[in-house]
C-alpha cells in the first residue's frame, strides 16, 4: 500500500464486492431455503401499496421470515427516503 | 467403502478440471486406488489435462449405453499405477447420460474396490452438473475470490443441499468443502482481492486448499501433467495440503500472505 492510498476516500473493492455478496447472498438463499414461495409476491405487492404513499426505491424494502422457538415472525422493513413526501391524491 | 466426490462450481473457468485431476492424482500418490470421471459431455476436456487423449478409445457414454464394459473404457495413468481415467463423450445429445447409467457405472467402481471416485462437473446447473453431484457423498466446490464465481457456487451449495441423494435421503447430506484457486496474496493485501476470510464468511463453508494465482498451471495443462507433479511449484505443495486435508489431515494454510516488504516498498507502494 503506498501513502498516496492511505489518503483515498473510496473504500478498497474487495470490501465493495464482498457487502454486495453478503446482501445478494442472504437474499438468494431465504428466497430458495427456509422462506416460503409467496414471499418475493409479498414484497412485490406490499411495495406497490406503499408506493401509492410515499415514493421508496425497489432496494429499500427489505422482507424477512424469522423461524424461532416454535413461531415464525415476518419481518417487514422499509427505509424511506430521507424527506419523505407523501404522494397527493 | 468408496467415496465419491464431486469436483464443481456453477461457473465455468474457475479451475474445475485443473482440481479434479490434480486432487485425482495427489489421492493416488498417497496409495489410495482412485478413478476420476469427466461429466462434460460433449466438450471433453480432462483427458487433455490428464495427458492421455490420445488413449480415448471408449467413453463414458460408451459405458453406460453397453457399447463396451468398464474395463476397457477406463484409462489407466502412466504416471501412476493405480489412477484411472473415464474420459467424456465427444456426443452433443445432452440426454445420453442417465441418473441410472451413471449409478450403474459407480456401483461397477464401488465394487471393484476403487477408494474414490472423483466427478469433474461440467459448468452450469444443468443435467451433467446435476449427475455429477447427484450420487457425491463429498463435493469440492471450486471457487474463485471474485462476485459472480461466489455467488455462483452458493447456488451450487443449494443445489447440494437439495438435489442429491444423500439430501433426499436425509442421512447427513454431502460433505462440503471449499477450495479457492487463482489466489493472489498481493491483490489481496492492496484490497483488489477478496479474502479467503470473507470468501469462508459469505458462503459458510471449511476451505480445504487455497490454490495461489499461478503461470505453472497453464504450463501444466500444456504439456498434459497435472500441476500437483511439479515439485519445484507453489500450486503443487498448495493442491498437496488440500490432498493431506481432505485425508483427515489438519494442516495450516499456506501461501496466502505475501512476504512482509520493507519500509521503503510500503511507503513507496512498489
Amino acid at each position: 500500500m503506498g501513502l498516496l492510498q492511505l489518503f483515498r476516500r473510496t473504500p478498497p473493492s474487495a470490501q465493495v464486492a464482498k457487502e454486495r455478496l453478503r446482501i445478494i447472498v442472504a437474499q438468494e438463499r431465504s428466497a430458495r431455503g427456509g422462506g416460503p414461495d409467496y414471499l418475493p409476491l409479498l414484497r412485490r405487492e406490499l411495495l406497490e401499496v406503499i408506493r401509492k404513499y410515499v415514493n421508496v426505491d425497489p432496494e429499500a424494502v427489505h422482507i424477512n421470515l424469522d423461524r424461532a422457538h416454535g413461531h415464525e415472525v415476518l419481518e417487514l422493513s422499509v427505509a424511506l427516503p430521507e424527506r419523505a413526501k407523501a404522494i397527493t391524491r | 467403502m468408496t467415496e465419491i466426490i464431486v469436483v464443481t462450481s456453477g461457473k465455468g473457468g474457475v479451475g474445475k478440471t485443473t482440481t479434479s485431476a490434480s486432487i485425482a492424482c495427489g489421492l493416488a500418490r498417497r496409495g489410495k486406488r482412485v478413478a476420476v470421471i469427466d461429466f462434460d459431455i460433449g466438450l471433453r476436456n480432462l483427458d487433455l489435462i490428464m495427458g492421455c487423449e490420445r488413449r480415448v478409445v471408449y467413453d463414458f457414454v460408451n459405458v453406460i449405453h453397453g457399447e463396451c464394459t468398464l474395463k476397457q473404457a477406463l484409462i489407466r495413468d502412466k504416471r501412476l499405477e493405480n489412477l484411472y481415467v473415464l474420459a467424456a463423450s465427444q456426443t452433443r445429445d445432452k440426454e445420453a447420460l442417465t441418473p441410472e447409467g451413471v449409478q450403474r457405472v459407480l456401483d461397477e467402481l464401488a465394487a471393484d474396490g476403487f477408494d474414490f471416485i472423483l466427478c469433474d462437473s461440467p459448468a452450469g446447473i444443468e443435467k451433467g452438473a446435476h449427475l455429477a453431484m447427484y450420487f457425491a457423498d463429498r463435493a469440492i466446490v471450486v471457487v474463485n475470490p471474485e462476485v459472480s464465481s461466489v455467488r455462483d457456487s452458493d447456488r451450487i451449495l443449494g443445489l447440494l443441499a437439495s438435489k442429491t441423494l444423500r439430501a433426499e435421503k436425509g442421512n447427513g447430506g454431502v460433505r462440503e468443502h471449499l477450495l479457492l484457486t487463482r489466489y493472489s496474496p498481493r491483490r489481496v493485501a492492496t484490497g483488489e482481492m477478496m479474502s479467503v476470510a470473507d470468501v469462508k464468511e459469505i458462503l459458510g463453508l471449511d476451505v480445504v486448499g487455497v490454490i495461489p494465482e499461478s503461470t505453472d498451471v497453464l504450463s501444466a495443462s500444456n504439456a498434459g501433467t497435472p500441476v500437483i507433479f511439479n515439485e519445484s511449484s507453489v500450486v503443487s505443495h498448495a493442491y498437496q495440503d488440500a490432498v493431506a486435508r481432505l485425508l483427515g489431515e489438519t494442516l495450516p494454510l499456506r501461501f496466502t500472505e505475501e512476504p512482509r516488504k520493507g519500509l521503503f516498498s510500503r511507503l513507496f507502494g512498489t
